[in-house]
């Protein structure tokens, strides 16, 4: 039984100054800065963070890379929402340096969050926030994981501290798979990104626990641009998990977070999410635009495996790919997105066969409810070096009512003859005799509606590890509330 | 044949139903008392309303009805949910089972069994009792275990289909089951095993309803009482001689006997 390892990254902020204007002079000493972006914001965040000169360039770089691009967000998504007034927003909010004591200090909201998803209690603790931070900062707690994780020399700490501990390898691989230019979202998360993971598996190793990361956006008005960093050396193996909650705020919060994934010759790594940030409520009020880049890069004879399930957000933007550019790597995408209400979401993968006997495996599921849209975007490409490439490919939506949108948008460019392309898709319906038949055996018509999605996404939720999958489907459970019955 | 027994309150009483599908006027007027320990079969040519009928005390909301009223242990159902009769304990054998794609039949009968226990308010069944009284099930019903491993209906071929609707039947123990054409599309061997199961499931305390289009299947299940089906009406009754003579002189004798009497 291996328990997670949760790292908070609460942004619990003191009052704001109400009063405060664009224009004003940074207090380098305050743990707060004002809102907007400029290149003071971004050396501010950095000399709070005590970087180095070299984590400054870069940052400053990807600053100068995303005024150029200012305002000209990508537009090719199917997703509609207003302009985001990118000084509307605070960039930096330091987290609260005393953490909740006990559970009777933890905000109910986020309790009852938990309670929903049926997290234990002793779970509930770490997750909101008590024993996480104890898990950085107190030696008790931490020692069991850490000690195991350390004995066999992995690395697994907040993306600082890897930059102050551990420069060589954050130097050699941060922005190698996702480059400080590689779009408006990754771009500017490189130049404001505050914290995130980091993880090292050294070669040959395989981490013994699963590596889980809780992120969590308290603060109202913050953008949260968190930027994690997985390293599988040579052979080794790692299982890294990531959750993602919320509160309800009537605004809605931006979250532009670049996730990289290097796995190196033979390594595998397995990524797992579960999103459930601020859907927005029923009038499509509020919610977080998800809009996040995660990338891997598989070299010769490795694995990387992206599974996903998708229920929060206003709006999601987001396409965990890999690029095979290693002979007989593999990568995969599991993928299960349900929108309800208003949601919005538009995500799918990009798998590039570059080299030589390249697999990857696209499954993804689409749930659409109440008004939701949902669209699956993805996109295979086989580049002339890629003999013998092969691609199987399976989108499926399934809608519920009749006001909600599916959508698959399949992009397919082959450059090599010996590549083999599979792609099926299909869209279905919960049909009224299906409920029937459920309800003839005794299940209400929520019950029965759960009973089908769960079934629809039961080919995804066995990628994901156990403890996850339980929740996954507790999650589905809490999300369609409202859309059925 | 047993000697029958009735009860004084009928478990299923039908007065005067009438049901429609859209414009379409489907039962037009159904009369029948079913006590405990008892086996129908009600026949009937294509058109007649058969599977109307059991889909109307069933529930399903493709029909509305028109008028009349159906009590079951005394208590009126027309104005309860579907999910409400089935814990009640009224099973309906399906005429096309639906597949349920990726849902295991596993947790689908476990959680009908749960449901008719907690509303009869008892508490939900452990996963390992149910598990081996599934299996119990499953060999009592002679149904191919891996059936019950596999996703419900997805992929079964027709006779296996039917056969699931045995075993859901045996694993919900319904006090009235009703079967909607559950032999059409058997082979022979399907045919046994399906009223092997229904043949099980015979007890003094409970009552099954069959409707069929053939003769056959009551070769295996001897009913006490069969009734014709005609236009929406019950337009015969009688014991199981019934059967026979309608398989001799075919449903057009019924016809000529009913559009005699117009």
């Amino acid at each position: 039984m291996t328990t997670p390892r949760v790292i908070s990254r609460d942004a619990t902020s003191s009052e704001l100054d109400s009063d405060y204007k664009w224009g004003f002079t940074i207090d380098i000493g305050s743990d707060l800065a004002p809102k907007g972006l400029s290149e003071e914001i971004v050396r501010l965040i950095s000399a709070k963070k005590e970087e180095p000169e070299w984590m400054l360039e870069w940052r400053l770089k990807a600053f100068r890379q995303w005024l150029k691009l200012k305002e000209q967000p990508p537009k090719w998504a199917n997703v509609e929402y207003p302009p985001i007034d990118y000084q509307d927003i605070y960039y930096y909010a330091a987290p609260k340096s005393d953490a909740p004591k006990s559970l009777d200090e933890v905000d109910p909201e986020i309790l009852e969050a938990f309670e929903k998803l049926g997290i234990p209690l002793a779970e509930r603790a770490k997750l909101a926030g008590v024993a996480v931070d104890a898990v950085v900062d107190s030696v008790s707690v931490a020692t069991t994981y850490q000690d195991t994780l350390e004995k066999q020399g992995i690395i697994f700490c907040s993306m600082s501290e890897a930059v102050k501990k551990h420069p060589e390898l954050v130097q050699k691989y941060l922005g190698s798979v996702v480059p400080y230019s590689d779009n408006f979202y990754a771009t500017l998360n490189s130049a404001v990104f505050t914290d995130g993971s980091f993880a090292y598996i050294p070669k040959g190793v395989r981490c013994p626990i699963e590596l889980m990361t809780y992120f969590r956006i308290n603060q109202a008005d913050s953008g949260q641009f968190e930027r994690t960093l997985i390293i599988a050396d040579e052979g080794s193996y790692v299982s890294y998990l990531e959750g993602c909650t919320a509160p309800a705020r009537k605004t809605h919060q931006l979250h532009a977070a670049v996730v990289e994934l290097v796995a190196l010759d033979d390594a595998e790594i397995k990524y797992s999410t579960l999103q459930n940030w601020f859907p927005g409520d029923k009038d499509g009020n509020g919610g977080v635009y998800n809009f996040v880049t995660k990338r891997g890069k598989a070299a010769k004879n490795a694995k990387i495996s992206w599974t996903q399930v998708e229920t929060g957000s206003a709006i999601t933007w987001k396409y965990p790919s890999v690029i095979l550019e290693g002979d007989n790597s593999v990568g995969e995408f599991y993928s299960v997105a349900l929108v309800n209400n208003h949601q919005q979401a538009d995500t799918g993968t990009k798998m590039i066969h570059i080299g030589k006997n390249t697999r990857s495996t696209i499954v993804a599921k689409g749930i659409s409810a109440g008004q939701g849209n949902a669209t699956y975007r993805g996109l295979v490409k086989v580049l002339a070096s890629a003999d013998g490439a092969k691609n199987f490919t399976q989108c499926d939506s399934l809608l519920v009512g009749d006001k909600c949108g599916a959508h698959t948008v399949p992009y397919i460019e082959v450059k090599n003859p010996t590549a083999q392309m599979e792609h099926e898709a299909s869209t279905s319906k919960v049909s009224d005799d299906q409920l029937f038949y459920c309800q003839q055996r005794g299940m209400s018509v929520e019950d029965a509606h759960f009973m089908i999605i769960n079934g629809f996404c039961r080919g995804i939720f066995q990628e994901l590890p156990f403890e996850f999958a339980m929740e996954a489907s507790q999650l589905l459970k809490v999300s369609l509330e409202g859309a059925v019955g | 044949m047993a000697t029958e027994t009735k009860k004084s309150t009928p478990l299923l009483s039908i007065k005067g139903l009438t049901a429609s599908a859209g414009d379409l006027k489907i039962l037009k007027g159904i009369d029948l008392d079913i006590y405990p320990g008892e086996v129908h079969a009600i026949m009937g040519p294509n058109g007649s309303g058969k599977s109307t009928l059991t889909n109307v005390l069933a529930g399903r909301p493709d029909y509305t009805v028109t008028g009349g009223e159906v009590l079951f242990e005394g208590q009126s159902i027309l104005g309860l949910e579907p999910e409400i009769r089935a814990r009640m304990g009224l099973f309906l054998a399906f005429q096309y089972p639906l597949e349920l794609p990726g849902v295991r039949a596993w947790q689908f009968l476990k959680a009908g069994v749960d449901a008719k226990r907690l509303h009869n308010g008892q508490e939900e069944m452990s996963a390992r009792e149910f598990d081996q009284m599934l299996k119990a099930k499953v060999a009592e019903v002679q149904i191919d275990p891996e059936l019950v491993r596999r996703a419900v209906n997805e992929g079964f071929s027709g006779g296996e289909k039917k056969r699931n609707e045995v075993l859901q039947m045996a694993v919900l123990d319904p006090k009235l089951a009703l079967l909607d054409e559950t032999d059409s599309g058997l082979d022979i061997d399907a045919l046994r095993i399906v009223s092997d199961g229904v043949n099980l499931l015979r007890s003094p305390d409970k009552a099954v309803v069959l409707v069929t289009h053939y003769q056959r299947i009551l070769n295996y299940i001897s009913p006490n009482h069969v009734h014709v089906l005609y236009d929406g009406r019950i337009v015969r009754s009688g014991g199981p001689e019934l059967a026979h003579e309608l398989e001799e002189k075919g449903y057009d004798w019924i016809k000529d006997l009913v559009d005699a009497t117009v």
